[in-house]
């Protein structure tokens, strides 16, 4: 069996290198976005400084969202959804592994993006490493959450618009206490709850996603 | 041996059909036939477990075949209308990610299911740049791939010129010989000798 589901993440990580561009789109939203707010709100240092950690936050939860689409979509539009259940792979394995390429080519290229898009932001030396560290914990919670939004809207006609409806409100936890551990940071205050906060969320959502998002893509193969 | 027990079929709130029961012996071929909509494709995918039966069973070897998925999945191959093939994968790529072992020997079986289909020459070049019958005929190849016992095939024959067929009924009789089993959908006649057909109405 994980002979089967390393070859499948082989798969997905095959694909995504083809596609390169779609992590490349990614990241350019990520910055665009995260460019945003100095242009909206103005460039007074102290106050970038103070927005940073939302702003980084909300620039990445909405970039993390733009692949989602097509994670189940185009196995579903083409047929691989079926040859993928019938691999002989529990649907559950094969939700986390999508999961995780989901993490791999977007997660972790936006926790990287993350630090110059910090930098330009002014965002205050001592809060880099606990923003990264929430990015971290929380870009693989999402990449979680997304998938099984993504499972749920396989073959609905306008998945794309739905999903973010979907996942954005689940993702708040996440949104909250990732910004609150880089705030923290910023005014002297213990980063640790937060943070292990944004941990118990991770572990909850690596159990329970699979499991959803599993049975969400066997039933939309019915 | 495969045994369909007086399943049934339902969509939506419309049964498609009831108490339909037939066997598959080893080396036996069935073809499905039946008007568009008669549940043709539902059966197959009923069979290959994707979609829950509404009512009967499924029995391999007088068990209950469907108890089971992995193994279920493991003694069968499913051949789709859709052909699964990635456009920005190259042709023999397309079929790396269906089968495993180490790499000499999941090469060389690669080689023999592309040659089978005659796409050996093609082998290299990204599958956007196939043809639909070609695309067809790189599906037909992923059935070669594995030892499956069983064959599901829907409409397998969409898209193939007339030597692509012949080919293709060369392969049928290949698995059947080996004590392979087939049941295919189809309303074109199918290059199998000797086969029964089941008709769905």
């Amino acid at each position: 069996m994980m002979v089967i589901a390393a070859r499948l993440l082989g798969r997905e990580m095959r694909l995504s290198f083809r596609h390169g561009a779609d992590s490349l789109a990614v990241l350019l939203f990520f910055v665009l976005a995260a460019s945003l707010f100095p242009l909206g709100i103005g460039p007074e240092p102290a106050l970038l400084g103070k927005i940073a950690p939302g702003a980084i936050w909300i620039a990445a939860l909405l970039a993390a969202l733009l692949p989602l689409d097509r994670l189940f979509g185009a196995d579903y539009e083409d047929g691989s959804l079926d040859q993928l259940l019938l691999q002989g792979l529990p649907p559950a394995l094969l939700a986390l592994i999508k999961a995780l390429s989901h993490w791999l080519f977007a997660g972790l290229p936006l926790v990287v993006m993350a630090m110059p898009v910090a930098l330009m932001l002014n965002l205050p030396r001592s809060a880099l490493a606990p923003l990264e560290l929430s990015l971290v914990l929380g870009s693989m919670t999402l990449s979680l959450l997304g998938t099984t939004g993504a499972a749920l809207v396989i073959g609905a006609r306008r998945g794309g618009v739905l999903l973010p409806l979907l996942v954005l409100p689940l993702a708040t936890p996440v949104l909250i206490f990732g910004t609150a551990a880089a705030g923290a940071a910023q005014t002297g205050v213990a980063t640790r709850p937060a943070l292990l906060l944004l941990g118990a969320f991770l572990c909850l959502a690596v159990i329970l996603c699979p499991l959803a998002a599993g049975a969400a893509a066997k039933a939309a193969a019915e | 041996m495969l045994e369909i027990r007086s399943i049934a079929a339902i969509r939506g709130d419309h049964l498609l059909f009831e108490d339909l029961s037939f066997t598959v012996a080893e080396g036996e071929a069935v073809a499905l036939t039946g008007r568009n909509g008669a549940g043709k494709t539902t059966l197959l995918r009923m069979i290959a477990g994707l979609t829950p039966l509404a009512s009967g069973a499924v029995l391999w070897a007088g068990a209950d075949a469907l108890a089971d998925p992995s193994a279920h999945h493991a003694r069968l191959a499913y051949l789709g209308h859709q052909d699964a093939v990635k456009p920005g994968l190259t042709v023999s790529e397309n079929l790396r990610h269906w089968t495993g072992g180490v790499r000499a020997s999941r090469d060389a079986r690669i080689q023999a299911a592309l040659e089978q289909v005659d796409l050996l020459d093609l082998a290299d070049i990204p599958a956007r740049m196939l043809s639909a019958g070609q695309k067809r005929r790189l599906a037909i190849g992923r059935l070669c791939l594995r030892q499956a016992a069983l064959w599901l095939l829907d409409e397998p024959v969409t898209g193939l010129d007339t030597a692509s067929i012949a080919r293709f009924g060369a392969m049928i009789a290949r698995h059947r010989a080996e004590g392979g089993m087939v049941i295919a959908a189809t309303h074109q006649d199918l290059p199998m000798a000797e086969g029964r057909s089941v008709r769905l109405s």
